[in-house]
């Protein structure tokens, strides 16, 4: 875009638009509405989607801090129990089901391990796109390993494994309303779990695009935002399962 | 648009001051030992906030006025704020209002410790005060000076008194305890009122005696006072608990430390 | 900009609810035993709930900050369009559950819009506490849900899509606001959907966080253990910054138009950036100010009342800075003028009674009293329909190509001012004189003795009210047959007054502007006019 030429005719009183430049020539960069094809302009969508989901997982935090401290208040907490007009700690710890957690964590960090490679998988795929778009070449891509796959199994196995855990938990006895600590277990394993979900989700809809022949660049930011927010999922169950197993 | 501005402004500030100053409606008459002292806070803090309010809303309206467009008016000042001068006087300015804020603190603030740090003195009145929906139901301990255990499960609210607030007959020490409609307390002795809520939360609000304290299911909250004037006061609740919260009204009647004795005296006997 | 007009259309259609709202409860005090009690309470909780949220939090962020966010700092569009759709359907469903509320069977919650358990966790504990307590519930994560997605477009769009030379430092005040406020947003929504959806649970599984061992209509509860006070603490964390989140924006909007209506610079506008971030900071950290008598440790209290007390720092600072920046200019009183002008004069009226209800002693008597919604209303409720209102009229004539008419505009202005003055004012004596809140009918003595200053306030209501419509009037007929209206007709420099009117679908009509000077230029000695756009080359000014 070279220059500004104002199609309005001369310059109105009330505006600058003629005089001095109200909407001046464009000197280069800038947030053009035609992105240049092969120029990276996804480098900077993608850039915008990592700050998105920055931003996004504050309150993803302040949910589970939130969480987290009614489980500590709760936890602590004396209530009246008029039965004996004394005032009495109630606070049962339920049996955690810590083998089942212990694989479930194996099985989550796996998949931590499977997008990155995913991830990684498809920042070489997106770099290499512009060559293999020169007809006659091909990079073999067909037969690269599926990480993404691997990692959606992976993910649905873990659902399932806390799905197992509540489960145990309930053949035991330990239902949502049984008492507190059984109250904070399902939460705390089912917020995680929905939002767990929701990276599964979004890493199908990734997948989907293979099918779908979207272009590389919307894969690979979904990808890429994805892997973070997986990351962060799988910290954040590290630590619920250690405020679960040792802040009893 | 500015004169009137100015005058709008002028009459808002005159007029709202003035009924607070003239106290056309004001707290009632304090009945116990804290009110005068709280009462003089609130003025301080009213003197305090006053001014300020005066202050602005005049600067306001003179400024709107001084400094409207007329015709043919130079152009307005090219003031961005950010010289040295300009931000001394915002500092100023931030400080005079901190100021006014300590200063106001400085004087009220012992009165919150005064009463909330330390718990009720010895040989006061003992009163558990029993919240729900949507009535007033208040228990005194007895001869034994302790209050007998409840069981939700023996609450029956039809059958009054005792049985409301579901006093277990078991306890040896609920025995002596009786539970009155009206709170009756001696006058110039302390009160040791424990609030308890038994279904959502209430708040006990006695406006003239400048108490309020909210009662808390699973909680026996302590909160005292020293009421110093004869007569029957309002105790209304203060915390929304349902369809019939502006009907929760109760009564404290403040009688001599005879009358007391005789009262409480004939309702011990009626436990025998 | 769709988003924004519809966003704004839902704003005022909730604004016209208020209106009814606002009619009814009053229509209990001289009108007694029409409303039933219980509904007085319906009514009282859904005209809160519906006013804090889905007006006060949604108009000025949502309706605006998406219209003029973008155009404002030189983008096209929001930074993530999609999510921004979803943000308002997420938010448009949240407020269908809320109304819906009224429908189900046993009608809407009576519980305040505050929701205190167990009053609200039990499904028995009154009318509208079954369904209706659920579908409030739901509504408001689902508006927490959408809240947050706007939060976050309004952060990245801020951080990532300025223009070249939009400098942090460069952004008009407006954009600082609602950057601001969406952090407030995104730190404290995730709090109180968090405390949703534990509320949820203690309804509908059978869980205790919040209700304790106990009883309700006779019958016991199957609840023990748990804590009313948590629910309190987690609501309040959230709700104190919910009152910035409602004010902030129009704070951004109202030192706008304060300066582009007195034709000068704001007095000091780092000041103001400052006082906002430190507003931020400290709203954390006040929240137990709701909280004085509620059974919380008189210690904490104390501690609460301090930062209380700090906090009124930074609002009377930029209070000072509104009047300054008008001092020594050269005013035009025009309808968003006006509405700017009053929003400093409720400020201050809403401001000074806070130090009373600051200090925990003086709460005592005050708590739960008239004096207190004769507080918040003033500094939160009017204040912030007043910024709401001028930036409504300010960008009308730029949303939709038309002026909108003036005199009906300062009509609507004077009979809104003065009538929020003469419904306000009164509540404070009300409370002093210890009339308590959420009261249907005054069954006490010293009560029905105030009822006077009661009818008063209703038939200012009323007044206030049909003034209203004037505004309806205007809006309708503006659209329909208003003057047309220039590109910049308020002769302002931000880039908004740059573009086309109404602007083309991607703001600048594949232009990108470039920023050379500070959104607040004016009387700059020398220049050719009384002002400056941020885009003009010829001034550059240093910061």
């Amino acid at each position: 875009m070279a220059t500004f030429t104002p199609t309005a005719p001369a310059h109105h009183p009330l505006t600058s638009r003629g005089i001095g430049g109200t909407l001046p020539p464009i000197a280069g960069g800038g947030d053009n509405n035609r992105p240049d094809p092969g120029l990276p302009d996804y480098r900077r969508r993608l850039r915008r989607a990592r700050l998105g989901l920055l931003v996004i997982l504050a309150p993803v935090l302040m949910l589970f801090v939130s969480f987290t401290s009614a489980y500590i208040v709760r936890k602590g907490l004396p209530t009246f129990d008029p039965a004996t007009n004394s005032v009495v700690h109630d606070w049962l710890p339920v049996p955690l089901p810590t083998t089942l957690f212990l694989i479930n964590t194996i099985v989550l960090l796996a998949s931590s391990v499977t997008i990155e490679r995913a991830r990684r998988q498809i920042v070489r795929q997106a770099a290499l796109a512009p060559v293999s778009d020169i007809p006659g070449v091909s990079l073999g891509t067909e037969r690269e390993f599926p990480w993404l796959g691997i990692t959606i199994l992976l993910g649905i196995a873990f659902l399932t494994g806390q799905w197992l855990a509540w489960r145990d938990l309930a053949d035991r006895g330990f239902f949502v309303s049984t008492g507190p600590s059984s109250s904070f277990f399902y939460l705390l394993t089912g917020a995680h779990a929905v939002h767990l979900l929701g990276g599964v989700l979004a890493l199908l809809i990734a997948g989907s695009t293979v099918i779908l022949r979207r272009p590389l660049e919307s894969r690979r930011i979904v990808v890429d935002v994805t892997a973070w927010y997986w990351h962060f999922m799988a910290l954040l169950w590290i630590y619920i399962f250690a405020l679960l197993e040792f802040a009893r | 648009m500015a004169l009137v501005l100015l005058l709008f402004l002028c009459l808002l500030t005159f007029s709202s001051l003035y009924f607070f100053v003239a106290k056309v409606w004001w707290f009632q008459a304090g009945a116990s030992s804290v009110a005068a002292s709280l009462d003089h806070q609130f003025v301080n803090t009213g003197i305090a906030m006053g001014i300020a309010f005066l202050v602005a809303q005049l600067a306001l309206g003179f400024i709107l006025f001084k400094y409207r467009d007329r015709e043919g008016k130079a152009r307005a000042a090219y003031h961005r704020g950010e010289s040295r001068p300009e931000v001394l006087f915002i500092v100023l300015a931030a400080c005079l209002f901190m100021a006014l804020d300590i200063g106001v603190d400085l004087l009220g603030g012992h009165l919150w410790a005064a009463e909330r740090f330390r718990p009720a003195q010895a040989g006061s009145t003992l009163v558990e005060v029993n919240a729900m929906q949507f009535a007033w139901y208040f228990r005194y301990p007895g001869p034994d000076g302790r209050f007998g255990a409840t069981k939700p499960e023996l609450e029956d609210a039809s059958a009054g008194g005792e049985s409301a607030i579901g006093i277990d007959a078991r306890d040896p020490a609920s025995k002596d305890d009786f539970v009155s409609g009206v709170m009756y307390v001696p006058v110039d002795r302390e009160v040791d009122a424990i609030l308890r809520a038994h279904d959502v939360i209430h708040s006990f609000g006695v406006p003239a005696m400048r108490v309020k304290q909210d009662a808390m299911p699973g909680l026996a909250i302590h909160t005292h006072f020293t009421p110093t004037k004869l007569g029957d006061f309002d105790v209304v609740c203060s915390q929304l608990c349902g369809l019939g919260h502006y009907k929760m009204h109760g009564i404290v009647r403040v009688v001599t430390q005879d009358e007391f004795d005789k009262w409480q005296s004939a309702r011990e006997a009626d436990k025998q | 900009m769709f988003l924004g007009i519809v966003a704004v259309f839902v704003g005022m259609f909730l604004s016209l609810l208020m209106r009814i709202h606002l009619v009814w409860p009053a229509a209990v005090l001289p009108f007694l035993g029409d409303i039933k009690p219980e509904t007085y309470l319906t009514l009282v909780t859904m005209h809160g709930t519906i006013m804090v949220f889905f007006v006060l939090t949604t108009a000025p962020q949502g309706g605006f900050g998406n219209y003029a966010l973008p155009i404002q700092i030189g983008a096209p569009d929001m930074a993530f369009p999609v999510l921004n759709m979803l943000s308002f359907w997420i938010t448009f469903l949240g407020f269908v559950v809320m109304v819906g509320a009224f429908f189900v069977t046993g009608g809407a919650p009576l519980h305040g819009w505050t929701g205190y358990p167990p009053l609200s966790a039990l499904q028995s504990s009154g009318p509208g506490e079954a369904a209706g307590a659920d579908f409030w519930g739901i509504g408001i994560a689902l508006f927490c849900v959408g809240a947050l997605l706007g939060g976050l477009n309004f952060i990245t769009t801020t951080l990532d899509m300025r223009a070249r030379g939009m400098t942090l430092m460069r952004m008009p005040l407006t954009c600082w606001a609602w950057f601001l406020t969406a952090i407030l947003g995104l730190l404290a929504f995730g709090v109180l959907l968090a405390a949703c959806i534990l509320l949820l649970m203690d309804r509908n599984l059978g869980t205790s966080f919040f209700v304790p061992a106990g009883t309700i209509n006779g019958i016991v509860t199957a609840h023990k253990g748990g804590s009313p006070l948590l629910w309190q603490h987690l609501f309040w964390f959230f709700g104190h910054p919910e009152v910035y989140i409602a004010i902030l924006p129009s704070m951004g909007i109202v030192s706008t138009l304060l300066s582009v209506f007195s034709r000068k610079p704001v007095f000091s506008y780092k000041t103001i950036v400052y006082s906002m971030l430190t507003i931020v900071a400290l709203s954390f950290t006040v929240w137990g100010h709701h909280m004085f008598i509620s059974g919380m440790s008189p210690y904490s209290a104390y501690g609460f009342s301090v930062t209380t007390m700090a906090i009124t720092v930074p609002s009377a600072v930029l209070t000072f800075c509104w009047i300054a920046t008008l001092w020594r200019g050269k005013i035009r009183f025009t309808t968003p003028a006006l509405f700017a002008i009053g929003f400093v004069s409720l400020f201050v009226s809403g401001g000074v009674s806070g130090p009373f209800l600051a200090q925990p002693a003086l709460d005592i008597p005050l708590h739960d009293t008239y004096f207190v919604t004769g507080h918040f209303h003033l500094i939160m409720g009017v204040a912030s329909m007043f910024g709401i209102l001028g930036g409504f009229y300010y960008w009308f004539p730029k949303m939709f190509g038309k002026m909108m008419n003036e005199t009906l505009g300062k009509l609507h202005f004077w009979f809104t001012f003065a009538g929020a003055y003469a419904i306000f004012i009164p509540m404070h004596y009300l409370g002093l004189a210890g009339y308590p809140r959420r009261y249907s009918q005054p069954e006490v003595g010293y009560l029905r003795d105030l009822m006077p200053v009661q009818r008063f306030i209703t038939i200012a209501a009323f007044i206030t009210i049909a003034g209203q419509l004037i505004f309806l009037c205007n809006l309708i007929w503006s659209l329909a047959k208003g003057r047309k209206a220039t590109d910049n007709p308020w002769e302002a420099t931000t880039l908004e007054w740059t573009t086309a009117t109404p602007p083309p679908h991607d703001n600048f009509g594949g232009l990108t502007p470039v920023v050379h000077n500070g959104p607040y230029e004016y009387s700059v000695p020398g220049a050719p006019r009384d002002y400056v756009m941020q885009t003009d080359p010829a001034t550059v000014t240093t910061h």
